[in-house]
């Protein structure tokens, strides 16, 4: 099994409706949606739920009032400042690191797992698809990454499907590594803008240090079409192989209206013709690597 | 006065918006790049550099002499940043957090605060606007800390407008708390409605007073106004979609320099901004 994840660095460059796409026309492969703190593949791809299940977090200390003498110690060894002077536990600055509750002479700090998110093994007119949600303002976003891309290999091989596409996050930062482990190719998908290019050698940096192969797509090419021609020479220095140009379309958007794929709205359309032809040659870069690389142990 | 320029989905206009907004005003600003992962904001701004501070997280560094393999350590971190080996003990920097916990728990003081490189503070002026911004370490997984310390450069008495993260998880949390503002940027399709929702819940956490700037209006539907109407969110500015203005921000130029025009929407942003951030009527 080998596993193509989309990326980009900057956000809004076109990463679900490309991921969308490539999932229309790849027979046997299975879906992630990996950007888990906004997720939208889903709302292309409409899956149907089949199995649901929890994901809890690392805990978050909770002070049992009883017990507290108010003598201060977790105020004073809180390094992320998540205790106020009367002695309450901002939940949004609490890394659950557990200090608090080791040091606390009464032992009324307990850390207790709350529930995070939820992940999803569903259908979808395209294969199966993992998906998660993360809830609003939680962490761990990397954990709930890295699972439900082992959920989402692991679903490929009982389904005995050899492909995995999955849609990742924007930045650099921690889900976008959690991304990066076991990956067979990286696409990014880079705008023709000044925040694209810069963003786009930022991701470059990522991907070379993780060793991670890595493809190029210039989404909305004719934006900037001079600057589009600069990212395919910085491209080349770096090694990465250009798949292909799509064109600004609003057939896009209208196809996101319809909560359809390019390739199912307008299948004769340029942009559709042109995300064929990155497909094709995506078929082939995958095909001539000669081994899959082992998903990376859970932490 | 604190303004955070937010969104759940990424590519929505936030730097535009926040630049843009800075660019406009006749009075000193200090512009706070928060998306450290990816910071752009300084691409718009044409910045005369006054230096940069590197920003580390404390790591334990263990020294082998006094060691005794006790594993006070291993019980108190949660975050699996260390192991004993062959009766070695090894430490894993990138997973640490920076508690400390392992450095207060061990007996024999064998645990100091190494450091972890997180990025880079930099700092800039152009105009009236004094610039901070975090660019985090490639390679680095946890930029909170670095959101932190460019927030802690703001001074109370300023006015500061923070660009910040996309998502709505940690970062976008740090970037967003304590503000007095959160200017929302999205754009009127589904992908932007769906993560609106999720970034109007997370500054409602926060009990922020939330606007709403609309960016490429026209190309989507209706379904954002009705969002908008229903959780009574003031759109304090709508932007169409043109590409002369995608063309001008792609080369990264403001668009009130380069459309003049726009330099008075900008500045009735801010003032509907300052209006409702004072409880009054913005209309």
């Amino acid at each position: 099994m080998k596993e193509i994840v989309i990326l980009s660095g900057k956000g809004g460059a076109g990463k679900t409706s490309l991921t969308a796409a490539l999932a229309a026309l790849a027979e046997n492969a299975v879906l992630c949606d990996a950007d888990v703190d906004a997720a939208d593949l889903h709302l292309l791809l409409a899956p149907e739920t089949r199995e649901r299940h929890d994901f809890v977090g690392g805990g978050k200390a909770h002070i049992d009032v009883e017990r507290c003498s108010r003598c201060g110690k977790c105020l004073e060894m809180c390094r992320f400042a998540a205790i106020s002077q009367d002695l309450r536990v901002d939940d949004l600055a609490c890394e659950g690191c557990g200090v608090c509750a080791w040091f606390c002479p009464e032992q009324a700090v307990e850390l207790r797992e709350h529930l995070c998110g939820e992940w999803f093994i569903s259908h979808t007119r395209f294969g199966m698809m993992a998906h998660a949600a993360l809830g609003v303002a939680e962490e761990n976003s990397g954990r709930l990454v890295s699972l439900i891309r082992r959920e989402a290999a692991a679903l490929a091989k009982r389904q005995g499907q050899d492909l995995l596409i999955t849609d990742g996050p924007p930045g650099v930062g921690c889900p976008v590594i959690a991304c990066l482990a076991g990956a067979a190719l990286v696409v990014m998908v880079v705008e023709p803008t000044v925040s694209g290019r810069h963003d786009m050698a930022r991701l470059m940096a990522l991907t070379r240090h993780f060793r991670v192969p890595t493809a190029l797509v210039i989404n909305k090419s004719d934006i900037n079409a001079e600057m589009s021609a600069a990212i395919v020479v910085e491209a080349a220095q770096n090694s990465i192989q250009l798949l292909g140009h799509v064109a600004f379309s609003p057939l896009f958007t209208r196809a996101m209206l319809a909560a359809q794929t390019i390739i199912e709205y307008a299948p004769a359309s340029e942009p559709a013709r042109a995300i064929q032809e990155i497909w094709r040659k995506l078929v082939t870069i995958i095909a001539s690597q000669s081994a899959t690389l082992p998903m990376s142990p859970p932490r | 006065m604190n303004i955070c320029l937010a969104s759940g989905k990424g590519g929505t206009g936030k730097t535009t918006i926040a630049v843009n907004l800075a660019a406009s005003l006749d009075r000193p600003v200090h512009f706070l790049d928060c998306d450290v992962e990816e910071p752009n904001a300084h691409l718009f701004l044409d910045l005369a550099w006054r230096g940069e501070e590197s920003v580390s997280v404390a790591v334990p560094e263990i020294d082998p002499a006094r060691c005794n393999a006790c594993r006070k350590c291993l019980e108190i971190c949660r975050f699996r940043a260390l192991t004993l080996i062959k009766g070695k003990m090894l430490t894993f920097p990138e997973l640490c957090h920076g508690c400390g916990g392992c450095q207060l728990v061990c007996p024999e003081g064998a645990v100091s605060d190494g450091k972890r490189l997180l990025g880079r503070l930099r700092f800039g002026d152009w105009r009236h606007i004094t610039f901070t911004g975090g660019e985090s370490r490639v390679g680095e997984a946890m930029s909170p800390p670095l959101i932190r310390a460019v927030k802690g450069q703001a001074k109370e008495s300023e006015l500061t407008i923070i660009d910040a993260p996309p998502g709505t998880s940690c970062p976008m949390i740090t970037a967003l708390r304590g503000v007095d503002f959160a200017v929302m940027v999205t754009e009127p399709t589904p992908f932007g409605l769906h993560d609106l929702r999720l970034a109007v819940a997370a500054a409602r956490r926060l009990a922020l007073p939330i606007g709403l700037v609309v960016n490429r209006a026209g190309i989507g539907d209706e379904r954002l106004a009705d969002f908008a109407r229903a959780e009574n969110i003031p759109i304090l500015l709508e932007i169409p979609f043109d590409r002369e203005i995608a063309a001008i921000c792609s080369r990264g130029q403001l668009l009130v320099e380069a459309l003049p025009v726009w330099r008075r929407e900008f500045q009735r942003l801010f003032w509907r901004i300052e209006r409702l951030c004072q409880g009054l009527d913005a209309a």
